[in-house]
């Protein structure tokens, strides 16, 4: 058996037409002066752009049609978030996304029928998972005591600013635990905002010390172990998604200035110092782009297998360095004008810093792909 | 008609039992990978046995008229009998220019006595074929070849040099490509094409040692050399038309090429299987996390550019930046090759400093010299950079 493996790829037409229709949608509501326009507002983001996005049915694309969603899969969120990330289009879809798919892969369904209802109709739900800044950890502090009563704090929660839901990852006794807060929940001074990085996106520090639940607002049993592994995957091929739009966006960027900029007389795209590593960063940005939708060609509704596995952590490893990369030669080749706020190029190189460490960075997704393709024939 | 897909499974399964039994043994020296290595007479006896065998057996040029040696068969069986013949890791047909590239043409557009004079001998391997076209001041640029072929009654006389004609030294005919009319507008117009002797008087040739230290390449010295006027394949001044002509037969064998395994695919594969004994700082070098990391790199280059063909035959998929994929592969591919075989030899502790002819060098020293052969790829067929020149260009619209 090959270590090259699985190398299936596919594209249904429903993916086929989201991304023909999610490529207008960002190009026409998010131009980049729409990007800056919210980049120091409180939610990162444009409410009306955000109610037409829900309209279209992108916060239930993946989810089940019983509930009102589309039923097509995370895989069809693919090309709709490549999209964003193309345009730097914010907004809570991913937070969303993966909260939903939480829910529905810990078995949440019927328990949490309505909560799933309104996450497809898009109210902001997001996931608070973290501990601590690894994303590698897989033991869970924060804890749900015998009494429902929470203690902990989570951070690095994205978009819990907005998030009318939270999806709070737990140990009750040891077993993982997802709970269902609603914002409302939260006591005042809960969340502490981050200072990101990438201004286009929001994070907080969330406080649960002393939130009680009901026990219906506790999901557990062997599901959620899975569906945390689940989602791990799925948040790292999401945001490699929207790093590879970011990264040809990046690419273009930067070429349409080495087709315009003179020095010494002459253009500086035909100098081969900057024409070859623009060369390298679209092959890159190609790579990125055949594992990502390798991935989304894998990624089904139930528990993921390891060729699933492998195709996420590649896409996250691949577009991670790709974007790393891109964002890096932008300012560069920019010039005396890449080092000022005012090029768009430091959006790209904050998008970079942002999405290299979001659900784990390319070394964290190399070494469990060491481990999957290497130590399976030992 | 077509064949049943029954028939080609049973005719698949013929062939890999007759692969299984007929695969020849280690024959105690390093065999060449490709074509171009082949270095001395005892690879050469080797290879040329090897076709004859696999020819006899019926597995090469399945698909070419039987009145010329072949068995004038649907090409899906050559196809097929190609996939087996990788499939058993079997050695290479090594007579490539005749079996992929003058055979074709000649099959193509030759006349019933070429046909007649060539072709059955490029099957069995007792011709061997060798290509003229580079030339030492025009390495990528053959439209401006300067080898001169003038009429004089019924003989050409040529006059001046070619490089890198593989197997120059033990081929019977070359494919040349030399110019009969230097005043032309067009420099593409003046060429013409011959199937010309290699063995005639004022043709030389001079073996070029590789920095593996073996040979493969010539470079062949034209002085006042006679080949009768029959050589002209074609008209005067088609020569750049049928040379290019010859350039797409060598896709295999629906292209029109006789078939046979053509190079040893080395994969990531084959690189990891060596390293099961292989030490790094005291434990087993798999478990080094910094090897472990830059295998892993390897392994999606690789799976990269397998990606990246199928997504290029994607429409909803391939748009963005048109002919990116197709454009980049030999870039992609051939780097990934050079790296990953480089890194091949660094994994091996001292042993990296072992080379070919040292008893106790890994594998017989195949990684050291299967890195150096890489740049074969990496250069030949357009450099890297150049190849990097024409993406940015083509596809980034970069200016010259």
């Amino acid at each position: 058996m090959s270590v090259i493996a699985n190398t299936k790829m596919r594209v249904s037409d429903e993916q086929s037409m989201l991304l023909d229709v999610a490529r207008e949608f960002c190009r026409d509501k998010s131009p980049i002066d729409r990007v800056r326009a919210e980049l120091e507002t409180e939610t990162g983001f444009d409410a009306a752009v955000w109610q037409e996005m829900v309209n279209l049915g992108w916060t239930g694309i993946a989810l089940p049609e019983s509930a009102g969603g589309s039923g097509l899969g995370i895989g069809a969120v693919v090309p709709v978030v490549e999209s964003m990330g193309r345009a730097m289009l914010g907004t809570p879809l991913i937070s969303t996304t993966l909260a939903g798919q939480l829910i529905v892969r810990a078995g949440g369904e019927e328990m949490w029928g309505d909560l799933v209802a309104q996450v497809a109709a898009g109210s902001v739900a997001t996931i608070a998972l973290l501990d601590s800044a690894d994303w590698g950890e897989t033991r869970i502090t924060c804890e749900l005591d015998s009494d429902n009563r929470l203690s902990g704090t989570k951070t690095f929660v994205a978009d819990a600013g907005v998030a009318e839901h939270l999806l709070v990852v737990a140990q009750r006794g040891g077993e993982p635990v997802v709970v269902h807060l609603t914002a409302d929940q939260l006591p005042e001074g809960a969340i502490h905002q981050h200072t990101l990085i990438d201004q286009t996106k929001r994070s907080a520090r969330v406080s649960l010390e002393g939130i009680v639940v009901e026990a219906s607002q506790v999901l557990a049993g062997a599901a959620v172990v899975d569906a945390i592994r689940d989602v791990r995957l799925l948040g790292a091929l999401l945001v490699a998604a929207e790093a590879t739009g970011s990264a040809a966006s990046c690419l273009d960027t930067t070429v349409d200035y080495l087709k315009t900029r003179k020095q010494f007389g002459k253009l500086i795209g035909s100098y081969q110092a900057l024409k070859h590593p623009a060369v390298d960063i679209l092959c890159d940005v190609d790579s990125a782009r055949s594992f990502v939708y390798h991935a989304a060609t894998l990624v089904s509704d139930t528990s993921l297998g390891s060729d699933a596995e492998t195709a996420c952590r590649m896409a996250k490893a691949q577009a991670s360095d790709t974007l790393d990369y891109a964002g890096d030669r932008a300012v560069q080749f920019h010039g005396g004008m890449g080092f000022t706020y005012e090029c768009d190029a430091q959006l790209y190189i904050r998008r970079a810093q942002w999405s290299r460490q979001q659900w784990g960075d390319a070394q964290h997704h190399r070494k469990h792909l060491a481990r999957l393709l290497l130590d399976a024939k030992r | 008609m077509t064949a049943s897909q029954n028939e080609l499974e049973a005719f698949r399964a013929e062939v890999s039992a007759w692969m299984a039994e007929n695969k020849p043994a280690d024959p105690g020296f390093l065999l060449p990978q490709s074509f171009m290595e082949v270095s001395n007479e005892q690879q050469l006896e080797f290879l040329r046995e090897w076709q004859h065998k696999i020819w006899s057996a019926g597995y090469l040029g399945m698909h070419w008229p039987k009145e010329y040696g072949g068995r004038g068969m649907d090409a899906v069986y050559q196809s097929i009998a190609d996939q087996e013949m990788r499939r058993h890791d079997v050695p290479i047909v090594f007579n490539v220019i005749g079996l992929g590239w003058a055979g074709p043409l000649i099959n193509h557009m030759g006349t019933e006595e070429e046909k007649q004079r060539y072709l059955k001998g490029i099957l069995s391997a007792e011709d061997i074929w060798c290509q003229g076209f580079s030339e030492p001041d025009h390495g990528s640029d053959l439209g401006n070849a300067q080898t001169r072929a003038v009429r004089d009654g019924e003989e050409y006389v040529i006059n001046g040099s070619k490089i890198w004609t593989t197997m120059g030294n033990y081929a019977k005919y070359m494919i040349l490509l030399a110019r009969t009319n230097p005043n032309t507008e067009r420099k593409y117009d003046g060429l013409s094409f011959f199937l010309s002797p290699m063995q005639a008087d004022g043709i030389e040739t001079r073996p070029i040692r590789k920095i593996t230290g073996e040979y493969g390449f010539t470079e062949t010295f034209f002085t006042d050399a006679r080949i009768p006027a029959s050589c002209l394949m074609g008209e005067e001044g088609q020569g750049w038309k049928i040379a290019m002509q010859t350039l797409q037969y060598e896709r295999g064998a629906q292209a029109g090429a006789a078939g046979g395994l053509q190079f040893v695919n080395i994969v990531i594969d084959d690189m990891i299987s060596q390293l099961a004994d292989v030490r790094r700082d005291g434990e087993a070098v798999l478990d080094d996390a910094v090897v472990r990391d830059e295998l892993v790199k390897l392994i999606m280059a690789e799976k990269a550019v397998t990606l990246g063909d199928k997504r290029s035959s994607i429409p909803a998929l391939s748009s963005d930046y048109p002919f990116s994929l197709a454009l980049s592969h030999k870039l992609r591919w051939t780097e990934y090759t050079r790296q990953m075989r480089q890194f091949a030899i660094n994994l091996q502790g001292a042993s990296g400093a072992l080379y070919v002819g040292d008893d106790e060098a890994r594998q017989g020293g195949f990684w050291q010299r299967a890195y150096f052969n890489s740049f074969s790829a990496t250069i030949g067929g357009g450099t890297s950079q150049v190849q990097a020149n024409i993406i940015a260009e083509h596809v980034l619209g970069l200016p010259k």
